[in-house]
Formats: C-alpha cells, sequence, structure tokens
C-alpha cells in the first residue's frame, strides 16, 4: 500500500494512501462529495463537473474526482462556492432535461432528483425550447430515452470495460450528443442491463421493469439467482407478490453489482403463465388435477407398496432446489426408502478434484480469487458466456491489477481480448495446450485455475499435478451448471456419496442407469427433466415428478406436484466455488409448495416423519451442520454474506463416474429447462433469429 | 476496402507510429486523409478504420461525429469554412460569413449547386491571433477583410484554383 499522506477536509484532519482520489478519500471518511461521471472501479471521464470542491493553494475550484490527494492538501467540499457550483451544474444538466418524473421509472432512487432536492435551484433560467428526441428500443430489454441523458458515460464505460461488451458508444457533440447501441438502431450485447442499472437516471430502462411500478411499492428481497453456479446475490422487488425486477445495488453478495441477464431479468419464469397450480394424477391416461391430500395419499401408498415388495426405487434430485432439500430428499432415499439410487444431472468433476486436493487446505478457489490472485487460467470454458460472473471478475482484475489471464480453449473467447496467452486446442486435447503453458504459469507468483466438464476423472489429477509441480500457490475450481450444482453434490444427491463426501460403501444407480433398468419400480424426480433428452426403460414404473412446469419429466408422471420456484422458498445454496448462500422467499404461486414441504409430507403419508425431522429449513440446516462435514457454519453468518465451506481434507475414495460428468453449456441466453419458460430469455433468442 | 498506394503507406507509417497497444491513436489521422480519397466518410470505411485500429465500427462513429473536420457528407471542390468565434467575431467573422451566404446563395454545410464550393460556420481553428481567418481545405487564409472574400469566392466559382487568385494569399503553416 502507498504511503499514508495527512490532508484535512472541512477542517478534519485526515489521513489517506498518496495518490487516492479526493472522492475517494473523502468517501472513506464519510464525507460525500456529489459525482455523476465518477464511478468506483471504472475509468475517469470528469465530464459532470459535480464534484467541484474548494483546494486551498488552487487558484479555481477542482474536480474531485481525478485529484489525487497529496500532503497537507486543505480541501473545503461545503462552502458556499462549492454549493452555488453544484445548483449551477444542475442547473445546466437539467437545461434539456424533461421533468418527467413522475412517469420515470427512476422517479425516486433517480441520483439526479436527489441531487437537485439537495443542491439544486427551483427554477430554471433556461426558457428556450428543449431538444427532444424519441424514446428508442434497442432490445428486448434496453430502452433508451434520451432527454432524460445526462451524458456521464457510465452506461458506456461499464459496457466497455466492465463487461467487455463495448456494445455503446457516445454520437455527436455537445448538446447533440447521445449514447448509440453498436448496430446503429438496435443493440447486440450480453444483454445484461448492467447499462440500465448503472445509469444515474431514467435514460436507459428495462423492458422488464418500465413503467412497472415505484420503486417505494416495492419491497426488497435478496435472494440467490437461480441460473448458473456464480451465486450471484439478486435483490428482487416484489409488488403484490409478484416479482417486477431484479438488481443489487446494493452491492451486496459475492457478485457486488454484477448480474447477468439470468439474475437480473430471467427472474420471469417463475411468474410464468405455464406454472403448474395443482397437483395432477393419471386417470385413463390422463393427467388430471386432485387435491394435495388426494396425491399425497395416492404416493404415499405406492412408496409404501414398492418397498414392502422389495422393488427398485429411483430418485434423481435437483441442480437448482436447496441444500435443505437435497439433504432431506436424499435422507429419505436412504433411510427412508432404503435405496442409494439417488443421483442428480451431474456437470462438473468437483468428486475428483476435492480428492485430488486431499491433504491440501485452502486450495478450492473462492470467488474472491478471480478477482485478487495475479493470474487466472481458464480451461475448456467460454468462460464470459456460460459462467458471466467469474468473466466479469476476471476482467475486474485484469483491468485493477493487471492480473494475467490464460485461456486453453477450443473455441474463440471473450477472454483472448485480455489474455496473455490464449491457446486453440482441439476438444479433448486441453491438458496438453496447458502443458504447453508451463514455463509461462511457472513464472507466475500465483495461479486460480478453473476448469469445465472437458477436464474430469484423471485429467483432474493430472491437472492438479501439474497445478503441483509448478511450485506456486495454485487454488482450482471445477465449474458446475446451476445454482446449487455443488450442493447437490455436497449434500449427497450421488449415488456414491452420502452428505459430506463420505463414500456409500455400495454405489446406488446413477440416473443413466435408473432410466435404463427394466425392473425399476418407482422413479422419483424433483426439479429436474431427466426425460427431455432420454427415454425411460421401466414402461411400467410409477413416476412422481415435483416441479414447476409441466416438463417432458412431468408428461410421463403418474403424479405431478406443483413446487415452488427457487425464489419462493428459504433454504441455502452452495455456488460453485462452494459458498453457501441463503435463498429468501420473494414471492408466492398459489397451489404450489416447496420441495422441501412435499418431501416431509410425503413422509409423513408413510409414517416416516419421526425419522425425517420437521421440514423446516431451519431445522434441517441445523442437521447438516451436525452431520455434513464442511457445513458448520452458523446461519447467521450465511444470512449476512457467502461463507466458503471447508472441504473435506482426506480422500473421497471413490471413482467419479466421468462416464456420467456433463455439463450443458448453457450459454447467456439459456438456461436448461428453465430458461424456456423464461420470457426475456426467449425474446433476445428469437430477436436474433429474426434478423 | 482497397486505397491508393500513397494512401496505404500513410496508414502504415501512422500505425507504426503508435505503441501496438494504443493503434487507436491513428483513427483520426487516417480518417482525416482517407476522406480525402473517398470524398466522405462512408459506412465501409467506419468499419476498415475500426479493423486496422482494433476498436469498433461504433468507437470510430463516436469521432466521426465529434470532430467537424472530419464528413459523413461530400463537400464541395473547395470546402471554405469561416470563423464566427469570439475573436472572429469582434473584428468582423459574422460579417464575413453572411457575406459567403449570400454571395454564394447557401448556407451551413451545403454545397454550390455545380460541386465546386461548400460552406462551413466553424468554431474557433486556433488562428485568432490572425483574425478574422477563413480556411479552405487544408489552407489559411488571415486578416481576412470583405474584399479579399469577395474576390476569392469569385475566383472560385469561377473554376480557379486559389493560388490562381490574385490579391488572396494562403499562408504557409
Ligand atoms: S445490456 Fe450489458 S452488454 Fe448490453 S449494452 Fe448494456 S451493458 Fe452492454
Ligand atoms: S444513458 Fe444514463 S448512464 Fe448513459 S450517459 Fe446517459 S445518463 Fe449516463
Ligand atoms: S452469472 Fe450466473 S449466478 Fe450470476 S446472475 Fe448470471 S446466471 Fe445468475
Ligand atoms: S464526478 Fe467529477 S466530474 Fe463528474
Ligand atoms: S476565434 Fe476564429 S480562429 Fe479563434
Amino acid at each position: 500500500m502507498a504511503d499514508l499522506v495527512k490532508f484535512t477536509i472541512n477542517g478534519q484532519e485526515l489521513e489517506a494512501p498518496a495518490g487516492m482520489l479526493v472522492i475517494e478519500a473523502a468517501k472513506q471518511n464519510g464525507i460525500e462529495i456529489p459525482s455523476f461521471c465518477y464511478y468506483e472501479g471504472y475509468s475517469l471521464q470528469a465530464a459532470c463537473r459535480m464534484c467541484l470542491v474548494e483546494v486551498e493553494k488552487m487558484p479555481k475550484m477542482q474536480v474531485a474526482c481525478t485529484l489525487p490527494v497529496s500532503a497537507g492538501m486543505v480541501i473545503r467540499t461545503e462552502t458556499d462556492q462549492v454549493k452555488l457550483a453544484r445548483k449551477s451544474t444542475l442547473e445546466f444538466l437539467l437545461t434539456n432535461h424533461p421533468l418527467d418524473c413522475p412517469v420515470c421509472d427512476k422517479g425516486g432512487e433517480c441520483e439526479l432528483q436527489d441531487m437537485v432536492f439537495r443542491y439544486g435551484a427551483g427554477e430554471s433560467r433556461y426558457t428556450e425550447t428543449k431538444i427532444h428526441v424519441n424514446e428508442q428500443q434497442w432490445s428486448p430489454v434496453v430502452f433508451y430515452d434520451a432527454p432524460r441523458c445526462i451524458l456521464c458515460f457510465r452506461c458506456v464505460r461499464a459496457c466497455d470495460e466492465g463487461m467487455g461488451v463495448s456494445a455503446l458508444g457516445v454520437i455527436n457533440r455537445g448538446a447533440q450528443s447521445l449514447i448509440s447501441p453498436n448496430m446503429g438502431d438496435h443493440l447486440e450485447c450480453d444483454e445484461c442491463g448492467q447499462c440500465i442499472d448503472i445509469c444515474p437516471v431514467g435514460a436507459l430502462t428495462s423492458g422488464a421493469y418500465r413503467y412497472q411500478t415505484r420503486p417505494w411499492e416495492m419491497e426488497h428481497v435478496g435472494t440467490i439467482c437461480t441460473h448458473c453456479s456464480d451465486g450471484c446475490k439478486t435483490t428482487l422487488g416484489v409488488r403484490n407478490d409478484e416479482i417486477v425486477r431484479g438488481n443489487n445495488r446494493d452491492r451486496s453478495g459475492v457478485n457486488g453489482e454484477f448480474l447477468c441477464i439470468k439474475g437480473r431479468y430471467a427472474f420471469d419464469f417463475s411468474e410464468s403463465a405455464e406454472r403448474l397450480q395443482s397437483p395432477m394424477i393419471r386417470v385413463n391416461g390422463k393427467l388430471e388435477e386432485v387435491s394435495w391430500s388426494k396425491a399425497l395419499e395416492t404416493i404415499g401408498k405406492k412408496f409404501a407398496e414398492v418397498k414392502a415388495k422389495g422393488g427398485k426405487f429411483g430418485v434423481i434430485g435437483s441442480n437448482h432446489t436447496t441444500n435443505e432439500e437435497n439433504y432431506y430428499l436424499q435422507k429419505f432415499a436412504r433411510q427412508g426408502l432404503g435405496t442409494n439410487n439417488i443421483d442428480h444431472q451431474r456437470t462438473g468433476d468437483v468428486v475428483t478434484l476435492v480428492d485430488a486436493l486431499s491433504g491440501t487446505t485452502g486450495r478450492l478457489a473462492k470467488t474472491e480469487d478471480f478477482y485478487e490472485r495475479k493470474a487466472v487460467l481458464v480451461i475448456g470454458a467460454d468462460l464470459s458466456a456460460e459462467h458471466p460472473f467469474l468473466a466479469f471478475q476476471t476482467r475486474a482484475n485484469y483491468r485493477h491489477h493487471e492480473a494475467h489471464v490464460y485461456a486453453v480453449t477450443a473455441e474463440a473467447v471473450r477472454e483472448d481480448n485480455m489474455a496473455t496467452r490464449s491457446v486453440r486446442v482441439a476438444k479433448g486435447e486441453e491438458l496438453a495446450g496447458v502443458e504447453g503453458l508451463r514455463d509461462a504459469l511457472a513464472a507466475e507468483t500465483e495461479l486460480v485455475v478453473v476448469f469445465d466438464d472437458s477436464i474430469k476423472g484423471d485429467k483432474v489429477r493430472s491437472l492438479v499435478a501439474f497445478g503441483e509441480s509448478l511450485g506456486i500457490p495454485v487454488s482450482y475450481c471445477a465449474l458446475v451448471d446451476y445454482s446449487n450444482s455443488r450442493g447437490a453434490i455436497d449434500m449427497g444427491l450421488v449415488a456414491e456419496l452420502n452428505p459430506g463426501f463420505h463414500a456409500t460403501g455400495t454405489a446406488g444407480a446413477s440416473v443413466d442407469e435408473m432410466l435404463a433398468a427394466n425392473d425399476l419400480a418407482a422413479l422419483w424426480v424433483v426439479g429436474s427433466n431427466p426425460l427431455q433428452n432420454a427415454k425411460l426403460a421401466a414402461s411400467r414404473a410409477f413416476v412422481v415428478v415435483q416441479d414447476l412446469f409441466l416438463t417432458e419429466t412431468a408428461q410421463r408422471a403418474d403424479v405431478v406436484l406443483p413446487t415452488a420456484s427457487a425464489y419462493e422458498k428459504n433454504g441455502t445454496v452452495t455456488n460453485g466455488c462452494g459458498e453457501v448462500q441463503r435463498l429468501k422467499r420473494a414471492s408466492a404461486t398459489m397451489g404450489a409448495k416447496t420441495d422441501l414441504e412435499i418431501i416431509g409430507l410425503i413422509a409423513k403419508e408413510m409414517g416416516l416423519a419421526p425419522l425425517m425431522g420437521p421440514w423446516l429449513p431451519e431445522t434441517v440446516y441445523a442437521e447438516i451442520r451436525k452431520t455434513v462435514k464442511g457445513y458448520d457454519i452458523p446461519l447467521p453468518l450465511v444470512t449476512i454474506g457467502a461463507q466458503q465451506t471447508a472441504p473435506v481434507n482426506g480422500r473421497v475414495g471413490v471413482d467419479s463416474r466421468p462416464d456420467l460428468i456433463r455439463s450443458s453449456h448453457d450459454k447467456l441466453f439459456t438456461s436448461g429447462t428453465l430458461g424456456r419458460y423464461s420470457t426475456v430469455l426467449n425474446s433476445v433468442i428469437e430477436g436474433r433469429q429474426s434478423r | 476496402m482497397t486505397f491508393s498506394p500513397e494512401l496505404e503507406a500513410r496508414f502504415e507509417k501512422f500505425l507504426a507510429k503508435y505503441p501496438a497497444d494504443r493503434k487507436r491513436s491513428a483513427v483520426i489521422p487516417m480518417l482525416v486523409y482517407a476522406q480525402d480519397e473517398t470524398e466522405a466518410i462512408t459506412q465501409e470505411l467506419i468499419e476498415e478504420v475500426a479493423k486496422r485500429c482494433g476498436v469498433t465500427p461504433l468507437q470510430v462513429d463516436e469521432v466521426v461525429g465529434f470532430y467537424s473536420m472530419l464528413h459523413k457528407k461530400p463537400q464541395g471542390k473547395y470546402h471554405v469554412q469561416v470563423c464566427t468565434n469570439i475573436s472572429c467575431l469582434l473584428v468582423g467573422g459574422e460579417e464575413l460569413w453572411n457575406q459567403a451566404c449570400h454571395k454564394l446563395g447557401i448556407g451551413h454545410k451545403q454545397t454550390s449547386a455545380d460541386g465546386r464550393v461548400s460552406l462551413e460556420e466553424v468554431e474557433c481553428m486556433g488562428a485568432c491571433s490572425w483574425a478574422p481567418a477563413v480556411q479552405v481545405n487544408y489552407d489559411f487564409y488571415h486578416f481576412v477583410t470583405p474584399g479579399q472574400l469577395d474576390k476569392l469566392l469569385d475566383g472560385l466559382a469561377a473554376g480557379k484554383k486559389p493560388e490562381e487568385i490574385a490579391d488572396v494569399k494562403k499562408v504557409s503553416c
């Protein structure tokens, strides 16, 4: 850290590292200097002049957003002159700004509105006609209302520097300046909405939220995005039990403000008209709506019957359900139904990684490592498309810390633009590509290695051996697909593993094996769609499906139970880096129940309630803390932030079954079965196809 | 897009002049010289320059829109620019501007019917010490009097080259 220097602001003696910007040094000490164009983490602009302050011995006022503090500096931020400057700047910004706050989405949380309220003039001396430009729609997500734009260029920098997309620019000059999308009249970009949320005013608005509500009419519920495994916190705005927006402006969570299109807008699957709202039972070949009690009774009876006869069960869990639900489900399967035939669609080889790292601690990469470590090696994955947040972290690391980025992939990826070295390899040849980087990597001081399902089984061991041979500290991340794919493994939704990576001894049937078994008597699918691309061999098997939608799998079911989405339940999930975070219920769908409750109710039907214990997330979590190694983290800690679970420090000792590990490689606009029910994702995809 | 060998050579010089990761610095000079050859800055040219300088077409477009000397529409053979900013304004710049408009019968950013002369009212061109100033293509005329402007415009309209017009001398800079 740079040397500390002493200076004063408003007579207060303060200290900050030399070179720190005055605006930051002030903020650190609780002194606010208003700003529009300045935005932490992005390049400096000094465009708006809102941050003018007086500095002794400098004849003119200075822009606090580009002025570094130095020893002995005497700064004043609240003098009459400064206030007058703020007032004038605001009057200037308002010359061409429409006074349409009452209908503007930003009204109530607009930085310009707030500043004018505090410092502005009640009247404008500008009486000429304002320049009007019609509102434009650039994509299903992004709308631009030029007259409201104060030309702070935050959006341009967020897209260029933050996203690495560079889809926005400024055209023309002076009062005629406009923000322009990359394709002239429309956008072709990640549709992440960063530009919209970072806009201090209502110039950029989103298709999802515009004209829906006023900010103060919503409740704000912080929960975890249910799409990819990066585990971004998304704060859902809920009005009348309906989610109307997602953002993370309070920068809570591992992701700060970042969200991709899925975390910010693809909550809409949860509000889809196709949500199931009543249990259904197959009668004469057709699914008919029945009451919950009838459906549960049918399942309880049938399960008991199969169990009594010693019939074969298959239980398939989800990549999206909570740790509590996963734990509860595997407990039910193993202890209640007496089967190890429980699994989920495996998406990345965490198991071998944990095994290969046995005997070490702290070697599983944390999310923050992608921002803090000096070098990052990406293997296989198109990180920007498949794991947008990890890519964003890496990009920020490159921008702020000049981190060295290496990419070994089959196709060109966005990471190439910042990569120290990019290596193109044929699929399957990734390790050879990595080997080619040996000298470069050994010259680094530390490294984060992140890999997708192109590295599994023995390749994971080879990769770890390679990493260990570099002689520098290396941490690893095995990418998985969805919000709780990691939690599914940790909680033992794995045929070979009990919770906490404990081998079961006798392995149960995997998903593929369950589907292929002719003698399967009952199949219970919780929040998964295995029949999307596969057939169920046992044509007479009794199939129970818990899902949000009538998926391919649900269509084959004998009993379908409508479940609550991730945004409609409490509990915890574990992201790809093993960090546990808390889900909070934002809304509800009539008729649906959480998977936890459903499992509990089935247990009750079968007289297994005493074995299973109460189906309260907190109670189940308490049991997880006690029994699952690594998860002994108090809930309040999970509530305030992500906590990495301490991984088991020993051999796992099972075959991770690389043949079963298949990532679906969802890109920006897809998200497995869930994505199909998201209007926003579909409209982006359709928009592109129609061009 | 193909350019004349001379222009290609110029481009190469510009690109070599800046560090490899600062190629974007060559955007402005490339556009300035290219537009002389292509008559105006077309979308095709924008994309070509973007490609060569490693930026997006939109980033080149930002530059084109910002600088008044970059033109998306073809100019007349002689592009007459009259400064009406403060220094020139104080010593007759505005009168010169009005005179030019009257004489040519065209206005700001317009071109005469025969395509010979186009007119533009410009901001300060850094010639304040010699105000009022007029610029024709890349040549400056200092301390311009109404009489000289008349001769200049008459000459250009009659098909003369600027250097063939008596009594009005460009300054070399
Ligand atoms: S939505 Fe995201 S990618 Fe698209 S222009 Fe805005 S910031 Fe850029
Ligand atoms: S659109 Fe918003 S973020 Fe972009 S320049 Fe205008 S005011 Fe700033
Ligand atoms: S990066 Fe992943 S977790 Fe984050 S918002 Fe996007 S889909 Fe959700
Ligand atoms: S915040 Fe300093 S000039 Fe805009
Ligand atoms: S004001 Fe005309 S050249 Fe400066």
